[in-house]
């Protein structure tokens, strides 16, 4: 099968992502733990451009661009260099931002992603370093604005800004790739894409083949296909209408979930590009041998290994290596020597939707348990332990809980902050397979007191059965095996 | 007490009364000054002296008060770089080189004059109104660095930091009669230091001697990490104080002796270099064929890196701020109001100068000139040990006498500039008078040579006078 | 040569106000600076290499270790325009 684009849609995405596992930023030695700061209190007189300082790059920086390059397949640039991109804006305490331009670190990278007909490959063009600048608030709203607060604390964490080809063919492309290199930057421990800012995104769209508009400042892989869609929908509209797309740019209004056009600046601006003089130039070809080495193992070479190793599903392994902490915390569970397919449904199919069902995200994974946070409000948060998961897979197999009591188990454990085992949980709620002499009693009670519906199914009607079968889940408290039941109830009215 | 007294004859000083009572004395004097030098006189100074007394006089520079350039960070003291826009701006933290004056045991009296952000000859363009050249107070003293200079021309600070771009230490150091070094790009730290142009200039120091010159510079030079650029030569400088030039080669690059130079200067300057060839020196002439462009090229980098360095004065977080409808209104008056026309003038051809379409004829083309020019040193400094030239073509002009017209002041810096572009050291001692004005010899080495330099400065110093000569005026 | 046009958008590019009668000046001065600086044009430079920095330094490098901070009150002492704990400036555009 081969896509056929209908509607001749190009994405580029130019994407931001904060490499906000190091420790300090990336010209001073601020730390970069500001989240929860109060305002300007994570600052210095190089992040807060006082006249006189001076930015020293931090090595680390230059090491997580190369991991990054090598991961996307990119090439590494022998000589590399920084630049000033002079513009005015409040966020920018130098009146310049230090950024990369004619000599990236990376170019020529690649990504293949699932795309619309399989497997799909998006180029990336180039990958840069550059810094963050600080954060604005507005008094009243942008549009009515009394003012603006300016908070320095994000002013110069290290971005790494991404640019790929146009070769994304649908929203959901675009939305695939975006996690698929959310994915990867997590695999090599430079970037937690949970924290508030971390990953921002600009795409560019076009429709048949047409003009680029520019959409900017989308802050979530959901809010990208939201906006895509609603553009190239505005796209097509235009010229179905006879009209032309006009090149822009435009600001993706969240809230409403439409794309606007950006007032045109009185002029444009000219950013002047020219080589930063206080930095000097990089030459580090001669690390990447040893960087290669310590590269971790990428989710594509992962979840061929899962298939491999533990003999589950693509599927699931897909599933499983779409997070490296999730990837980990699966392999945890599997070394305690549990059956790895009974473990990678209960990881894969259950725990996960039952996160994704309460938009809770993983967040960590420290080798005993794996943390989880709510995507809009950090304050819940909560974890499950390795062991935990192992007891309850253990438990599933040995046939002592039904399915729905195992669901039930993972459920009270995302929902509750108490530390219980599964074991402790299926006590409390009784939630144990009952005795088969349990059932039995229950069988003949139901058959007893129900003759009509008896006398129902003795007459064909198949529905009876599962009304009977209902009546004895109601008196075991539903810790029957609903097909035992079943088949009990059947031996005893047919022989 | 004398009132020009070396940094030996300070400490002297010191051991015999107190850190104290030598600062008070330079206070003293300053109060009385006619010449505009400082901008702020630091209150603490006498707190920061007794302290000194009170901890036993430990370091190189223990009570010996220092005049700083005021576009040099110290922590309490404002920084206004001779402008308006960083109107009562107080740095919170010190620049490396005050790190390393304190550890050193040094007093900071206060912040010299200079011109507004460096950007001048002459040291009119600050806020603060000029300085006046001590040796003729209706002349200038030089610039930038024309506070610093001036003061310890005029007895009111045993020696001095200043900054040097394009020349503004060794411009003042000649028209004030004194001695200035600007030092090899990357031997002194930058950091703390308000960027005019950042692959241009250095710190360097101004002194009534060459010895004092030796003795700032084993204090400030050295390895800063915090300056990207910063180089670690481990020069000991004092080791070069050696009163002999025996053998020593010096070519005399005849550019620098072009049209519009003072006769006076030319022949103080060839007398110099007889003097040298008398002590046992040897001379040549050498050929700098791209010398004449380099004051294009100077000033097109300069005012290239100054637009970018300048942006951040923008009444956000510090200084001025005028009032404005948004922010970038607010910006544009802030600006225009918080800066001097000279400022804007380089700021808006440094502009140009970058902006689109421009770039290439500009700005690249003057760093392939800067390479031409380098070029010209590395191959003259080839064959010969130092190179001497007039510092200055002609002594001190009168106040106002150059303001109005932008490209006669750059003018003065043509034989200043190319050093910056090249990044080697140079000094500039005084070789003589012109109308009771002092001429300065400037002598230029190879990258990191200061030694060379340092040698022959100091031979011909100790075999001459002029450095004992004092202005009547003030004294 | 610069025009008025040109002094107007490098002062906007440069955000520096300039009144009518200041482009005039502006234009007259930077046209004769500019003139200077076209002598330049008589010098082939094809084949040189551009020098950005004298000193022929690589790979300057920190490690990424945490240093203190300065406290919000010092960061925000030198202005005025402050409010809780952030800088304060007029809306944007």
């Amino acid at each position: 099968m081969v896509y056929e684009n209908p509607d001749g849609v190009r994405i580029g995405l130019e994407i931001h992502i904060q490499l906000n596992k190091l420790k300090t930023k990336m010209f001073c030695g601020c730390s970069t733990d500001y989240h929860n700061a109060a305002p300007n209190t994570h600052t210095c007189p190089v992040c807060l451009g006082l006249p006189g300082a001076l930015p020293v790059l931090n090595k680390k920086v230059v090491e997580a661009a190369i991991k990054v390059g090598l991961a996307l397949e990119g090439e590494i640039a022998e000589e590399t260099q920084f630049h000033r991109k002079n513009y005015f804006y409040p966020d920018l305490p130098k009146g310049y931002q230090i950024t990369q331009y004619d000599f990236p670190i990376v170019s020529n990278g690649k990504i293949v992603i699932e795309g619309e007909d399989g497997e799909h490959t998006v180029g990336i063009t180039r990958a840069h370093m550059e810094e963050d600048p600080g954060k604005l608030v507005h008094i009243g709203s942008i549009e009515k604005s009394k003012g603006v607060l300016i908070d320095y604390n994000r002013s110069g964490v290290t971005l790494i800004e991404t640019v790929t080809e146009p070769d994304m063919r649908s929203p959901k492309e675009a939305r695939r790739f975006l996690d698929k290199f959310r994915n990867i930057l997590e695999y090599l421990d430079v970037f937690d894409g949970n924290l508030e800012g971390a990953m921002r995104v600009d795409a560019n769209v076009s429709v048949h083949w047409g003009t680029r508009v520019e959409v900017k400042n989308i802050s979530s892989h959901k809010g990208v296909e939201r906006a895509l869609l609603y553009e190239i929908m505005r796209q097509k509209n235009v010229i179905r209408r006879g009209g032309k797309v006009s090149q822009e740019t435009r600001h993706f209004d969240e809230g409403r979930g439409v794309t606007l056009s950006m007032r045109t600046k009185e002029e444009a601006e000219d950013y002047r590009y020219f080589r930063e003089p206080d930095l000097m130039p990089m030459r580090i070809t001669d690390w990447i041998p040893a960087i290669k080495e310590t590269l971790p193992e990428l989710p594509d070479a992962k979840r061929a290994r899962f298939i491999e190793q533990y003999g589950i599903t693509d599927m699931h392994a897909k599933s499983l290596t779409s997070k490296i902490m999730l990837a980990d915390f699966y392999e945890g569970v599997c070394a305690k020597g549990v059956d790895p397919k009974i473990a990678a449904t209960w990881t894969a199919d259950v725990f996960l939707g039952e996160l994704n069902y309460r938009d809770l995200a993983i967040s960590s994974y420290d080798g005993e348990k794996i943390g989880f946070i709510h995507a809009k409000d950090p304050r819940i948060k909560n974890s499950i332990k390795v062991s935990d998961m192992v007891e309850l897979v253990n438990l599933f197999a040995e046939g002592k809980i039904s399915d729905r009591a195992a669901v039930e188990v993972i459920r009270t454990m995302l929902d509750t902050a108490e530390e219980k085992t599964p074991f402790q949980i299926i006590e409390e709620k009784g939630l144990f397979k009952a005795e088969d002499d349990l059932v039995t009693k229950a069988v003949a009670e139901t058959i007893a007191e129900n003759e009509a519906a008896v006398q129902d199914y003795l007459g064909g009607t198949e529905k009876s059965l599962n009304f009977l079968v209902g009546q004895v889940m109601k008196k075991t408290k539903g810790t029957a095996d609903a097909k035992t039941a079943r088949d009990l109830i059947i031996k005893e009215l047919k022989g | 007490m004398a009132k020009w007294m070396s940094v030996a004859q300070v400490k002297e000083k010191i051991e015999e009364n107190s850190a104290e009572e030598v600062t008070a004395q330079y206070l003293e004097v300053i109060g009385k000054s006619k010449i505009n030098g400082y901008i702020t006189v630091s209150e603490k100074a006498l707190e920061q002296a007794k302290k000194i007394d009170a901890e036993g006089h430990n370091g190189p520079l223990a009570g010996v008060p220092i005049a700083i350039k005021d576009n040099i960070s110290v922590v309490g003291l404002p920084n206004s770089c001779g402008s308006k826009i960083l109107e009562g701006y107080i740095p919170p933290f010190n620049a490396h080189v005050i790190e390393k004056l304190l550890a050193a045991g040094a007093v900071i009296l206060g912040k010299t004059n200079m011109d507004e952000f460096a950007m001048g000859s002459s040291t009119e363009t600050s806020y603060f109104g000029p300085t006046a050249n001590p040796w003729d107070r209706e002349r200038v003293p030089g610039g930038s660095s024309g506070g610093s200079a001036a003061v310890v021309a005029a007895g009111e600070a045993p020696f001095a930091l200043g900054s040097d771009t394009g020349g503004s230490v060794r411009c003042p150091a000649a028209f004030c009669g004194v001695v200035g070094l600007k030092p090899t790009y990357g031997s002194v730290s930058r950091y703390g230091v308000v960027a005019y142009a950042n692959s241009l200039e250095q710190v360097g120091p101004l002194a009534n001697n060459v010895t004092d010159i030796a003795v700032l510079m084993d204090v400030i030079a050295g390895y800063d990490h915090k300056d990207s650029t910063s180089i670690d030569s481990k020069i000991e400088y004092q080791k070069a104080l050696v009163e002999d030039v025996k053998g020593l080669k010096i070519g005399v690059p005849k550019e620098f002796f072009g049209e519009g130079i003072h006769p006076d200067v030319e022949k103080a300057v060839w007398n110099a270099i007889h003097k040298c060839e008398d002590l046992g020196a040897s001379w040549e002439e050498v050929s700098m064929p791209h010398i004449k462009y380099a004051l294009a090229s100077y000033y097109i980098i300069a005012m290239s890196e100054a637009s970018s360095n300048l942006a951040r004065f923008d009444g956000t977080r510090y200084g001025y701020r005028a009032s404005g409808e948004n922010w970038h209104a607010m910006v544009s008056k802030t600006r225009a109001e918080g800066f001097g026309t000279e400022v804007k003038r380089r700021i808006l051809l440094g502009t140009y100068a970058l902006s689109a379409g421009y770039h290439d004829k500009y700005y690249l083309k003057a760093l392939k000139v800067r390479t031409l020019v380098k070029q010209d040193f590395d191959r003259a400094l080839s064959k010969v040990d130092v190179l001497m030239a007039p510092t200055m073509p002609n002594p001190a002009f009168k106040i106002g006498e150059k303001i109005e017209d932008p490209l006669t002041l750059y003018l003065s810096d043509v034989n200043t500039c190319p050093i910056n572009l090249a990044g080697v050291p140079s000094l500039s001692v005084p070789c003589g008078f012109t109308d009771g004005l002092p001429i300065g010899l400037q002598i230029m080495g190879k990258p990191f040579d200061e030694p060379a330099v340092l040698r022959a400065a100091y031979t011909f110093e100790q075999n001459t006078d002029y450095h004992t000569k004092r202005p009547s005026e003030v004294a | 040569m610069i025009t008025k046009e040109d002094v107007e958008h490098i002062g906007w590019l440069a955000r520096i106000e300039i009144s009518e009668q200041e482009t005039v000046e502006y234009m007259e001065k930077l046209n004769s600076v500019l003139g200077y600086f076209g002598q330049l044009d008589e010098l082939p430079t094809e084949d040189v290499a551009p020098t950005y920095h004298v000193a022929e330094i690589y790979n300057v490098f920190r490690e990424d270790v945490v240093e203190e901070c300065l406290p919000q009150e010092v960061v925000l002492a030198n202005t005025e325009h402050k409010q809780d704990g952030a800088f304060r400036v007029p809306k944007i555009g």
